[in-house]
């Protein structure tokens, strides 16, 4: 007869929390959460004392507080009077603006350079490779402080625009100078917006007629040829829909407003009653431009005045600063009771139909040099040095890191897929775009990301170039008028954070649906 | 008749034919390499062009440079004297007279061999860990030089560093009694908490004791007059080899099957590197007094030097994790099935193969680690940068950009070459593969 016998119940002792293993885990885990707790816990306890024998106390109040200080670098309406809470948002959108503008450049320059790198040309490989160890082996702050000396330094003063050794670049349309870049900008006329949506519309008919080219040629084994088509789909209805908004725009007219002691009934007149118009130009609005434009094409000598938006240019047209602003004609009536709202006694506000020039959908406004004094620039988007030196040294010197990546992204394809696709017979250029960089993209896009998100913290380095991003409104001039250290560095980090997190969360995704199905 | 119309068959080998001239020797690798077909031959002269019109610039500024002027109008005149009106050539001058504070800082000139020794004694400390062929006696520098070079380059008494070295010596012989009076677990308690003790209340008493009793001391410099490559040498070495242990145990942590100490490393990884570091040196210099007790008030560069620390550590572990993600499961069944224990394991299976992977990724942590430290500038601290922003602001040297800017870069560029030059050999010496 057999018995079986239970192994002797072990009852728990105590002596097993530090020799069991089963119970040592849970041991050493209780251990090191109450170290944590403690130690937070007494940091707290730390920070409370601390701000009662300071006197402070721990609110983001401040936020709502008028911030008394001015950003010239700015996407959104933004003023002195504007609050702490605006200048922390004012930052992040121009941290936001210089990582996406440093991540474009970045990348065309760095694929090129890991293209150039791998080269068969000893020598332009060999230059390839000077340019990725010099830039990456010297701290990118030293390359920050140096472009921006370099921006300051070397190019033309505006005394030398006005003596005449300096000109605009690229005929005539871009100014380069000491006080920053300015170049031509896109001003959309009341309906240009509508282009936007069209060109959309059109990238997703490129998308559908390449779907119907690929699903022809696994019918067929022919693929048509797309080249056509697609240059079809992207210019035409751009075209129609430039040329019919602009129709519309012209329809409706535009109107100048003027004010003066008399009522005055065309710009000839008003050219011949005053010896020298000046005119209110509105920046980012159509109609100025096309004022301009009519103004010029008259012939009448007018004197130039810019101002910032719309309403300034009415305010400044009111209290006599300038003689003449253009206007739509729908808007023109709003315009009139405005100024003549804000129009000492005596002034009479009259608006007047010009024969315009046929409006445009979109406007280009260029740059000027105006030259009374010292010389002046003008009208465009106004790219300042801070931003240039910025943008440049960061996309340079991230080039540098994102041209091994690519290199390195290549060099990981087994020249096996090369060497079947020749046997298949693509052509090169068809061997790297449908066998080689899609292999080649899965490695080197976890680190080209993770090379933008370190660009964008480099960003912060802004601080020594005085471009105002989150770092220098948030962490330096807010922290320092408020003297809330924690909560200003808090939430500087916290941005930061949100940052960093959106971005890898979203390229988790992505990674996981671009890995190799396995078994 | 037979065999008449029987065609001639060569009956010996023919000699071997010299290849065509054009495609051996200087000429050929000139058309293999530079103009095998049309757009790399474009290529080819648009490279040299660029290389020509950079170098006909550079070298002549550089070498026609004058290296003893006062100032930068002085400079200016003896450049137009020498190479005529409008030359351009560079005023290494600012260099020659600056070159010890950018090197020191403010420390006191008559001490500048403390911080030479204490470079010395670095190199001699590092010898042993980078290279094989240095005597393994050598160890004992590396052991010592932690101690030392601090009180080199701080000054002070003798006694402290001794005594902070004490505290291992006496961390050592607890565990030794306890785990022999009871067991070998409660020693590894008992050392470390015996040792942080003794750190924390008594070596201060012991050092003030015995310094009143032997006055032995070096001439004490504050930190404020830290400066320049010496202040990012300092930092650089500092975060490196404190860094990478710190990173060892993170990256341990999160690959641990403890789920808290797990949760705690990936979010202090997570958060650290998801700032950038110019907040954390905005957090050492004004926010960490919050934090501790009222009138704590500790060293300015000692709270960069936690900072940047902690910095490389985060990504120093995810370097070290991918180290780890990268071996073969086999290898650690292989560990269990010899039997050894957690820490055996990782100490002569595991660890060795992972950080041999992930040689590139350290050695380009410490390289970025090392750029980093010109950060600090920014809360002025007087590092190369800083120091070259202060030269700027003389009246002297108002207006030079490129000799300054070029000098830091190129020492900066000499260390961080070096070090990505130094990993690729390791690379290869410790390669195992075919």
């Amino acid at each position: 007869m057999t018995t079986l016998t239970d192994p002797p119940q072990e009852s728990f002792r105590l002596s097993m929390l530090l020799y069991d293993s089963r119970y040592r885990s849970m041991t050493i885990q209780v251990i090191v959460m109450i170290l944590f707790m403690l130690g937070a816990a007494w940091l707290i306890n730390n920070v409370i004392i601390n701000f009662a024998d300071a006197g402070k106390t721990f609110s983001f109040g401040f936020l709502g507080q008028s911030a008394d200080y001015d950003i010239s670098q700015r996407l959104i309406e933004y003023s002195s009077v504007s609050t702490h809470g605006r200048a922390a948002v004012v930052g992040v959108l121009n941290t936001l603006l210089v990582a996406v503008m440093g991540c474009i450049a970045a990348t065309v320059i760095g694929v090129f350079v890991g293209i150039l790198r791998l080269s068969n040309n000893w020598i332009v490989s060999r230059l390839a490779a000077v340019y990725v160890e010099s830039l990456r082996n010297v701290p990118v702050l030293l390359w920050i402080v140096l472009t921006m000396a370099i921006v300051a330094e070397a190019l033309p003063t505006p005394i030398m625009f006005r003596g005449g050794e300096a000109t605009m670049s690229l005929f005539d349309t871009v100014v380069v100078s000491n006080r920053g870049i300015f170049i031509p900008r896109l001003v959309p006329s009341s309906y240009g917006l509508l282009l936007i949506p069209v060109i959309i519309a059109s990238l997703f008919g490129l998308r559908l007629l390449g779907k119907r080219a690929n699903r022809i040629q696994e019918k067929t084994g022919n693929r048509p040829s797309t080249l056509l088509a697609s240059i079809g789909i992207v210019v035409v209805p751009a075209v129609v829909v430039f040329f019919g908004l602009s129709a519309i725009s012209s329809n409706n007219q535009q109107v100048f407003v003027t004010s003066g002691v008399g009522e005055i009934g065309s710009v000839s007149d008003l050219a011949e009653s005053e010896k020298r118009i000046s005119y209110c130009h509105a920046s980012g609005s159509a109609a100025s431009l096309n004022g301009l434009r009519h103004l010029e094409e008259l012939g009448i000598t007018f004197k130039r005045k810019n101002y910032f938006n719309i309403s300034a240019a009415e305010t400044a047209l009111a209290t006599g600063k300038c003689g003449l602003m253009a206007t739509s004609q729908s808007g023109s009536e709003q315009v009139v009771q405005r100024v003549s709202s804000q129009v000492k006694d005596g002034v009479i506000v009259s608006s007047f139909a010009g024969e315009f020039t046929e409006g445009r959908a979109m406007e280009i406004e260029f740059p000027v040099v105006t030259q009374k004094g010292i010389a002046k620039f003008e009208g465009g988007t106004h790219l300042r040095n801070s931003l240039i030196a910025l943008w440049l040294a960061l996309s340079l010197y991230t080039a540098a890191f994102i041209a091994e990546i690519v290199r390195a992204g290549i060099l990981a394809v087994s020249h096996g897929q090369t060497e079947a696709a020749n046997a298949l017979g693509l052509r090169s250029g068809k061997t790297l775009r449908l066998v080689v960089l899609p292999q080649a993209m899965r490695v080197i896009f976890p680190p080209l990301i993770s090379q933008y998100l370190n660009l964008t913290k480099n960003s912060s380095l802004a601080i020594a170039v005085g471009y105002m991003d989150v770092t220098g409104t948030l962490g330096g001039i807010t922290l320092n008028q408020t003297g809330r250290e924690m909560e200003t560095l808090l939430l500087l980090m916290a941005v930061y954070l949100v940052i960093s997190l959106t971005v890898s969360t979203a390229m988790n995704a992505y990674n996981e649906r671009t890995k190799l199905k396995e078994r | 008749m037979a065999n008449t119309e029987i065609s001639f068959v060569r009956t010996e080998m023919l000699q071997e034919q010299a290849p065509p001239a054009l495609n051996v020797g200087l000429v050929g690798w000139v058309r293999g390499n530079l103009f095998p077909d049309v757009l790399s031959g474009i290529l080819t002269v648009v490279a040299l062009y660029l290389i020509y019109s950079l170098l006909s610039g550079l070298l002549p500024w550089v070498f026609g440079g004058v290296w003893n002027a006062g100032s930068l109008s002085e400079c200016r005149e003896i450049i137009a004297a020498a190479h005529g009106e409008g030359a351009e050539a560079a005023c290494w001058a600012v260099i020659h007279e600056r070159f010890w504070q950018l090197m020191y800082g403010f420390y006191p000139d008559h001490l500048y061999w403390r911080p030479n020794l204490a470079l010395v004694l670095l190199f001699a400390a590092i010898a042993p860990v980078l290279f094989e062929g240095a005597p393994r006696k050598m160890f004992w520098i590396t052991a010592a030089s932690p101690f030392i070079i601090p009180w080199l380059l701080w000054g002070g008494t003798v006694w402290v560093p001794i005594m902070a070295a004490m505290g291992f010596v006496i961390g050592y012989f607890v565990y030794k009694l306890v785990a022999q009076v009871s067991s070998n677990l409660l020693g590894l308690i008992a050392g470390p908490l015996a040792l942080v003790i003794w750190w924390l209340f008594l070596s201060s008493y012991a050092s003030s004791g015995l310094a009143s009793v032997i006055p032995l001391e070096l001439e004490p410099v504050a930190s404020r007059k830290f400066g320049g490559f010496m202040l990012a040498i300092l930092l650089g070495v500092t975060g490196i080899s404190m860094s990478f242990p710190i990173g060892i145990v993170l990256a341990l942590g999160r690959q641990s099957n403890l789920v808290i100490i797990k949760a705690l490393c990936v979010g202090f990884i997570e958060f650290i590197r998801g700032v950038p570091l110019i907040t954390l040196l905005f957090v050492a210099q004004v926010m960490l007094s919050y934090f501790l007790p009222a009138g704590t008030d500790f060293d300015i560069i000692l709270r960069v030097m936690i900072m940047i620390t902690l910095f490389a550590s985060a990504y120093m572990a995810e370097v070290i994790r991918g180290g780890l993600a990268a071996l073969p499961t086999g290898q650690y069944e292989g560990a269990d099935s010899l039997g050894l224990d957690y820490w055996q394991a990782q100490r002569l299976i595991i660890m060795p193969q992972a950080l041999k992977i992930s040689i590139p990724g350290i050695v380009s942590t410490f390289i970025g680690l090392f750029k980093d430290t010109t950060l600090v500038s920014i809360i002025s601290l007087s590092d190369p940068i800083g120091w070259v922003k202060f030269i700027q602001a003389n009246a002297e040297w108002n207006g030079i950009v490129w000799e300054l800017y070029g000098f830091v870069a190129f020492v900066f560029f000499l260390f961080c070459f070096g070090m990505s030059r130094y990993s690729m050999y390791l690379e290869r010496k410790l390669k195992t593969g075919h």
